[in-house]
């Protein structure tokens, strides 16, 4: 192991040829520049949420807090506990919806971009072309039309209605193709004369290869799904997900100001943190991603 | 090595190829068949939609190129919204591509630990949702408001700025924002493909005598990239012609004098407000060919990185 640790820190400092002292500290100080003006509204909102109703509607208003109280919280629960679905139900909704979709997503997109990148067959260059022109239309129009699906399929007021078309989205199997690029052929035919099926090849040796591409891909899926409101789809209080139940809270208007940035800061962050898990797997393996051959 | 084979000629020959290759229809099949399902066959309805006057609740009508006719005739507000569309795509679209790619890579150069933290610092902004709101605070158009109080200070301005209802200023805003929102997946992708880059292209090249990280990136990194910049233009495309939430979240909807009023805020007008879906069929049809004629113009230049 000491070893494999040794050589893995011998090819990072080996990748940095070349770099200037001055350069990586201008870079560092940029960067760290950047990254505090990207984060100023982030940190409006988390302070926000602990703000007291007066301190929310001072005027003039103020970027940070200066009592910060645990209030804006607690009056969510509270309504939460009052409402007809116990709020716990919301979640588990949410969860299972998210992750069941998520998963199917990369594994369904990347079973096909496997194909698609790598063989050659009748239709092929179609079925891609299809797929790479689907991610330009606009979505807002193809709802009526997706709703009818849906009735037809018998779907409405279930979990199909949402799930399967997550499944398969353009993004995912246009991101997936892309990286698969970067896995050499010669690798998958060397598996092949040693007897490995394409299912073997795709899940042994070319799933482990583009990790980077299907954790980039869990994000993006799971920052969509986590976000499903059921919209017209869902009708039943008890199949209603997390964001739905939340926004019914916000119809209690202006009163509910200091409730909804609580709200905004519980939404936004199981998505940040289900990224920055994502993140610290991908510093784990970043190693073992240069082996190609 | 890739195996070409020609696509058959006479029938017998194209099924041999296809059942040749039927693991890897197999291997397809479920996303195709939800693709198709889910997304081809309503697009091709939205389409068909739009040469028809259809208000959802009467069966659609037949007027055949009536709605682009009227698109491009009758309705000035449609034609400022493509001008405005426009102009947004040119300047987010381009820019927000740059900064995803510059910033991947400057991140990339950063220690591990750094990295990661890097990472989720730039693309925090893309999950969080509406938090983009907040700007509207920044920009509030009252002595109060932090921007303008900021330039009263000193002196650059002498009154408060509408900036989000005043038609000078409000493009400009809008365009602001989006570019601050812009590291979004281009920008991920970009992370993630700098990190599938062999180690061992980089040797070889310090060994032919590459000899700082512009030439680096110019030489290596860029042309190994090549798929996940593909990818990067295609979101930076989508996103920049579909802007619309920002503009009516910003300068609300509509904004004054439609001075922010986007072909996505045209077409939701008249798809979620009149009930005109034929109308707003056309609309969204358009937009789709603008978008791949621009994909088109995009594919054929990045074919010229690393020559």
């Amino acid at each position: 192991m000491a070893t494999k640790s040794a050589s893995r820190a011998a090819r990072h400092n080996s990748r940095l040829h070349g770099r200037s002292r001055a350069g990586n500290t201008v870079n560092f100080l940029f960067l760290a520049l950047m990254g505090a003006f990207m984060l100023l509204p982030m940190i409006y909102a988390v302070s926000s949420a602990f703000k007291p109703l007066d301190e929310l509607f001072v005027f003039p208003p103020r970027f940070f807090v200066r009592r910060p109280t645990l209030d804006n919280f607690s009056d969510l629960f509270l309504l939460m506990s009052t409402s007809w679905v116990p709020f716990t139900r919301y979640l588990f909704n949410t969860v299972i919806l998210a992750a069941v979709a998520t998963a199917g997503n990369v594994i369904i997109c990347s079973m096909a971009a496997y194909m698609l990148e790598k063989r050659k067959f009748p239709g092929s260059r179609v079925l891609y072309k299809s797929v790479e022109l689907a991610l330009m239309f606009s979505g807002a129009v193809t709802a009526i039309p997706n709703y009818l699906i849906m009735a037809r399929l018998h779907w409405i007021d279930t979990y199909l209605a949402l799930m399967i078309p997550a499944f398969a989205t353009p993004i995912g199997l246009f991101l997936m193709k892309q990286f698969m690029g970067s896995v050499h052929d010669s690798l998958i035919e060397s598996a092949k004369l040693d007897g490995a099926g394409e299912w073997r090849i795709f899940w042994r040796i070319v799933m482990p290869i583009v990790r980077p591409a299907w954790q980039t891909l869990i994000i993006f899926s799971f920052q969509s799904t986590w976000n499903m409101t059921g919209g017209t789809f869902i009708f039943s209080e008890e199949l209603k997900t997390l964001p739905s139940a939340l926004s019914q809270v916000l119809q209690g208007g202006i009163a509910r100001t200091g409730v909804s940035c609580a709200v905004a800061l519980l939404i936004m962050i199981i998505p940040i943190a289900v990224f920055i898990t994502s993140e610290s797997r991908v510093l784990e393996t970043m190693g073992t991603s240069g082996i190609k051959e | 090595m890739k195996q070409k084979t020609p696509v058959a000629k006479r029938p017998h020959r194209l099924r041999r190829e296809i059942a040749r290759n039927v693991d890897a229809y197999l291997f397809i099949a479920p996303f195709f068949l939800i693709f198709f399902v889910f997304t081809v066959l309503p697009v091709l309805t939205s389409i068909l939609l739009s040469f028809t006057y259809y208000n959802i609740l009467e069966f659609p009508s037949f007027v055949g190129l009536q709605n682009y006719f009227n698109l491009f005739l009758n309705d000035d507000v449609f034609l400022l919204s493509v001008k405005n569309t426009l102009l947004i795509a040119v300047i987010t679209g381009p820019i927000g591509y740059l900064v995803s790619f510059l910033f991947a890579w400057f991140i990339n150069e950063l220690s591990p630990t750094l990295r990661a933290i890097m990472v989720v610092v730039f693309y925090a902004p893309s999950i969080s949702g509406n938090v983009y709101m907040v700007w509207s605070i920044l920009f509030s158009g009252d002595a109060y408001g932090y921007i303008n109080a900021f330039l009263l200070n000193l002196g650059f301005i002498f009154e408060p700025i509408q900036w989000l209802t005043d038609p000078k200023y409000m493009l400009t805003v809008v365009i602001l924002v989006m570019l601050w929102m812009s590291l979004g997946s281009g920008f991920l992708a970009f992370v993630a493909g700098l990190q599938t880059v062999d180690r061992a292209m980089y040797e070889a090249g310090y060994v032919e005598g590459v000899k700082n990280r512009w030439q680096e990136l110019w030489y290596i990194t860029l042309p190994t990239m090549r798929p996940q910049l593909l990818f990067g233009a295609v979101m930076s495309i989508t996103a920049s012609f579909s802007a619309g939430d920002v503009t009516s979240a910003l300068c609300g909807f509509p904004s004054t004098d439609y001075a922010a009023h986007t072909m996505i805020n045209h077409l939701n007008d008249y798809g979620n407000i009149r009930f005109e879906m034929g109308y707003a069929c056309a609309i969204a049809t358009l937009l789709f060919f603008m978008m791949i004629g621009c994909n088109q113009v995009i594919q054929k230049l990045l074919r010229k990185i690393g020559t």
